[in-house]
C-alpha cells in the first residue's frame, strides 16, 4: 500500500466524526402532514419564549417517535389520545382521561399537555358519488358491498385500533385490503385505484375531494384529542417553554386544523408559514432559500455516505485481507456481509433505532453494513486473484509476511479493491436517501415532503441532486483509482 | 546411501523426502546433497519432481515425510525467513511484480535489511553491468521490458543480497531460441565468476550438459541417474534414461 493511499484512508475517516454536535430542545413530528405543523407550531412557540429549539420533521411512525421520546432522542412531539389508549400504554382504559393518561406517563418521565381543543379521530371515508350509489352512509354498511377495495396506511392495517378491530366489530367481509402511503391513498380513492380509505377527520383532503366519511354508528373508533407528550426533565431545562406548550391547549378547534391542513397540503405554503399566520406572527427566521437549503441537505448526505464508507473501509479491508488468509472464515465473513447486503433497507434503518436512537447515527449504522460486502468481496477477490507465481516470489525473497502484504500484495489488489470501494459509495449516496425516514436528513428529506404533499418539485429537489452526487462519486472514484493504480500496472494493462 | 557426516558436510540436503499431492506422487523417498560451489542440474520431464525439490529447499513446500537439511539442522518453519535471504530463487517468468520498475523490485529484499538507497543503486549498478543489462532499462516497468531483460532482472534481484546460493526454475523455458542462447552463455559466465552453488531445474538435456558438471535424472519423485552427462550417455542406468538422453532430435538428423 502506498502513502497516498494511506492519506486517503486517513481523510475519510476524519470526515466521519463531523456529524456529533450538542443539540437545544429537539421537537419530533410523525409523517404526515398535521404532525409536522404541530411539531412546527411548538418550534415556533419555542421562539417565542426565547427557548432555543430544532425540530426533527416527519421522523416516521409512531413507534419511532415514542421510542425516541423514551430514549430521550427528542424531548417533545405531538400525539393523539387514542394513540396512547390503544397502542402505547398498556391497561389502560379505551376511554382515559388525560388526568389518567398523565398519571401513567409520569413513572415514564414523560409528562402530557391537555387537548389542544381537536379530535382527529381514524374514520372511513368513501367517494361521496360512489358512496350515494351504493347507498352507505354507516360503517355497518360496508358489510353489503363484499368486493368493495380498501386502501389503508400501513400503520391503520396493523394497529389494534385500526383494520384488525373494524373488521372484527363490523364483520367487514372485504379481501381486498392493501397498505399504502396515507397521502397517496388520497389519489388513490380518487382516480377509483379504491373505494374505501382510512381518514384523519381533520384531513383537509375531505372536502377538497367531495368525500363522504362514514358514520361510525358501532363507536368503534376512539377519541384522538391531540396532545403533546414532552419529557419530564423539560420542566427543569425549559420550564417557559413547557408552560407555554401548556397554554396552547384549547386554542385550536377542528376547523382551525382542517385549514392549517389545507393551507400547507392543497395551497403548497410552508408549514412555518401557516404556523406564523395561526400565531399572528411574521414568519421570518426558519424560512431558508433553496440553494442554502440545498447546501444543508448536501452537507448531510455527504457527511452520512463519507462517514458510514470511512467506517466500512476501516474494517472491511482488514476482514477482506482476513478472508483471503483463512479460506473457511473467508466464505463465513463474505456470507454473513452478503446476507446483512439482502436486508430490505428501510428494514435495516428501522432495526438500528433501538441501537442508535435517531437521526445521523442510525443511519451511518445502516449504511455501513451495507457497504461492507463490495469492499469486503472486492479486497479477497484482489488478493485471491493475484499471479500465484507472484505470490511464491514475494515469499521466496524472504520478505515477512507483513511487508509482502503492504508492498506486494495491496498494491496489485488495490485497483479491486478501490472499484469495491466506488460500488460501496454509489450505493450509499442512494441509500442514503431513506435516511431521511428516521431523522438523518439529506436529499431524502425533500422528497419525503415531496410523497407526503403530493409535490413532484420536491420531490425533484432530492432526488436530481443524489442522482448528480452519485454520477460526482462515480467520477471521483474513477479519478482516484486512475491516480493510485501504479503506473507500471497501467502500462501493463495497456499491453 | 551417504552416512550423516557426508549429509552434515554439504549446505543443502533432502533426506527421504517423500510428497505427495492427493493421489499424485511428487516425492518417492528422494535423497540428494549438493555441495558447496558446485552446478547441478535437475533434469526429467514436467510431473518428475525436480521443481519440488527446489521449493522444499526454500520452505515453500514441507515433505510428507522426511527432511531437508541446512548446513546439517533439519529445517523448521521458523528459520525459513532467513533461508530464504540466504538463497537466490528464480522462475520461469521471472515473478517480477510489475507494479514495480526493475530497481523497486531489486531494492524489495535491501530495503527490509536496512541498506540505504545508495547502497542499492550501487549494487544494482555493479549487477547490471555483470548481467549485461542496459543501466537505464532499471527505471522502467516489466511490463516495458523484453522476455530476456526480465530474466535477467530477476537474477539480479535474486542476487541482490549476494546469497551462497542460487535455484533457478528453468529460467530460460519462456524465451526465443536466440534470447536464450545468449543468457545461457552469459549465465555460465556469471555462475563461474561467482562460484556459488547453483541448482538448475530444467527439462532440456543439452541446457543442462552446458551449465552443469552434475546431472540429476529424475522420474516420478525419485532419481533415476546421478553423474556427468558422459555417464548418462555412454552407461545409462536404465531404458528410460538411454531414451531420455537420446530423444533430442539433432538437425542433421532431421536434414538427412
Amino acid at each position: 500500500m502506498n502513502w497516498r493511499f494511506a492519506w486517503w484512508l486517513v481523510a475519510v475517516a476524519w470526515l466521519a466524526p463531523a456529524c456529533l454536535h450538542a443539540e437545544p430542545v429537539r421537537i419530533g413530528s410523525k409523517q404526515f402532514t398535521e404532525s409536522v405543523i404541530l411539531g412546527e407550531l411548538a418550534r415556533a412557540t419555542a421562539q417565542q419564549v426565547g427557548v432555543d429549539a430544532v425540530h426533527k420533521r416527519q421522523l416516521g411512525g409512531t413507534r419511532i417517535l415514542w421510542r425516541a421520546l423514551r430514549q430521550g432522542d427528542i424531548d417533545v412531539y405531538p400525539e393523539y389520545t387514542g394513540t396512547l389508549t390503544h397502542d402505547l400504554l398498556k391497561h389502560v382504559a379505551a376511554d382515559a382521561s388525560i388526568a389518567t393518561l398523565r398519571a401513567q406517563l409520569k413513572p415514564l418521565g414523560i409528562g402530557i399537555t391537555d387537548s389542544l381543543g381537536f379530535n382527529n379521530t381514524y374514520a372511513i371515508g368513501m367517494r361521496n358519488d360512489e358512496a350515494a350509489r351504493l347507498g352507505i352512509s354507516r360503517l355497518s354498511e360496508l358489510a353489503k358491498h363484499p368486493g368493495l377495495r380498501f386502501g389503508f396506511s400501513n400503520e391503520f392495517m396493523d394497529r389494534k385500533d385500526g383494520w384488525p378491530g373494524l373488521r372484527q366489530r363490523y364483520a367487514l367481509p372485504q379481501t381486498q385490503v392493501r397498505g399504502m402511503d396515507h397521502a397517496l391513498a388520497y389519489r388513490a380513492l380518487a382516480s377509483g385505484a379504491v373505494d374505501a380509505i382510512d381518514l384523519y377527520s381533520t384531513d383537509a383532503e375531505i372536502p377538497y375531494y367531495h368525500l363522504r366519511t362514514l358514520t361510525d354508528d358501532r363507536h368503534y373508533f376512539p377519541r384522538y384529542d391531540a396532545v403533546y407528550l414532552y419529557r419530564l426533565s423539560l420542566q427543569q431545562r425549559a420550564p417557559a417553554f413547557v408552560a407555554a406548550l401548556r397554554n396552547l391547549a384549547g386554542r385550536i378547534d377542528q376547523h382551525a386544523m382542517q385549514q392549517m391542513n389545507a393551507e400547507v397540503k392543497l395551497d403548497g405554503l410552508a408549514e412555518n408559514v401557516v404556523v406564523a399566520k395561526f400565531l399572528g406572527v411574521h414568519a421570518g427566521s426558519g424560512q431558508h432559500g433553496l440553494w442554502s437549503r440545498l447546501l444543508q441537505r448536501s452537507i448531510e448526505h455527504v457527511q452520512l455516505v463519507a462517514a458510514s464508507l470511512g467506517l466500512a473501509i476501516l474494517l472491511a479491508i482488514p476482514l477482506g485481507i482476513l478472508a483471503a488468509r483463512l479460506r473457511r472464515l473467508g466464505q463465513l465473513v463474505i456470507g454473513i456481509t452478503g446476507i446483512l447486503q439482502t436486508i430490505p433497507s428501510l428494514a435495516m434503518f428501522v432495526f438500528m433505532i433501538p441501537l442508535f436512537g435517531i437521526g445521523a447515527g442510525p443511519a451511518i449504522a445502516a449504511l455501513f453494513l451495507y457497504s461492507l460486502l463490495p469492499i469486503v468481496r472486492n479486497t479477497h477477490a484482489g488478493l485471491v486473484g493475484i499471479a500465484p507465481e507472484l505470490r511464491e516470489s514475494a515469499a521466496a525473497l524472504g520478505l515477512p509476511q507483513a511487508v509482502r502484504l503492504r508492498r506486494i500484495e495491496l498494491p496489485l489488489a488495490l485497483r479491486s479493491i478501490l472499484a469495491g470501494i466506488k460500488t460501496a459509495a454509489v450505493i450509499n449516496v442512494g441509500t442514503a436517501t431513506l435516511a431521511a425516514l428516521i431523522g438523518a436528513g439529506g436529499y431524502g428529506q425533500p422528497i419525503l415532503t415531496g410523497i407526503r404533499l403530493d409535490n413532484i418539485s420536491l420531490i425533484l429537489q432530492g432526488a436530481v441532486p443524489a442522482a448528480l452526487l452519485a454520477l460526482l462519486v462515480q467520477g471521483l472514484f474513477e479519478g482516484i483509482e486512475r491516480w493510485l493504480t501504479p503506473r507500471g500496472l497501467r502500462i501493463q494493462a495497456r499491453k | 546411501m551417504p552416512d550423516s557426516d557426508a549429509v552434515t558436510s554439504s549446505p543443502f540436503a533432502i533426506r527421504h523426502a517423500s510428497k505427495r499431492y492427493g493421489e499424485v506422487v511428487a516425492l518417492d523417498d528422494l535423497s540428494l546433497q549438493f555441495a558447496t560451489g558446485t552446478t547441478t542440474a535437475l533434469i526429467g520431464s514436467s510431473g518428475s519432481g525436480k521443481s519440488t525439490v527446489l521449493r522444499l529447499l526454500l520452505g515453500l513446500e514441507w515433505p510428507d515425510r522426511g527432511q531437508v537439511l541446512i548446513d546439517g539442522r533439519v529445517l523448521q518453519p521458523a528459520h525459513t525467513l532467513p533461508l530464504r535471504r540466504r538463497v537466490g530463487y528464480v522462475i520461469q517468468e521471472g515473478g517480477l511484480f510489475p507494479h514495480l520498475t526493475a530497481l523497486g523490485n531489486l531494492a524489495l529484499l535491501p530495503q527490509q535489511l536496512g541498506w540505504h538507497l545508495e547502497r542499492i543503486r550501487d549494487r544494482a549498478q555493479e549487477l547490471a553491468t555483470l548481467t549485461h543489462l542496459p543501466h537505464a532499462v532499471l527505471a522502467r516497468y516489466p511490463a516495458e521490458l523484453s522476455g530476456g531483460q526480465r530474466q535477467r532482472v530477476a537474477l539480479m534481484r535474486a542476487l541482490m543480497a549476494d546469497p551462497d546460493a542460487l535455484l533457478l526454475d528453468e529460467p530460460l523455458g519462456a524465451l526465443d531460441p536466440v534470447v536464450r542462447h545468449e543468457l545461457q552463455d552469459d549465465l555460465q559466465r556469471i555462475f563461474e565468476r561467482l562460484g556459488k552453488t547453483v541448482i538448475l531445474v530444467t527439462h532440456d538435456l543439452a541446457e543442462a550438459a552446458w551449465f552443469a558438471e552434475r546431472l540429476v535424472l529424475m522420474r516420478r519423485g525419485a532419481v533415476l541417474q546421478d553423474g556427468r552427462f558422459e555417464d548418462l550417455r555412454d552407461r545409462p542406468a536404465d531404458d528410460f534414461v538411454r531414451r531420455f538422453v537420446q530423444a533430442p532430435r539433432r538437425l542433421p538428423q532431421i536434414m538427412r
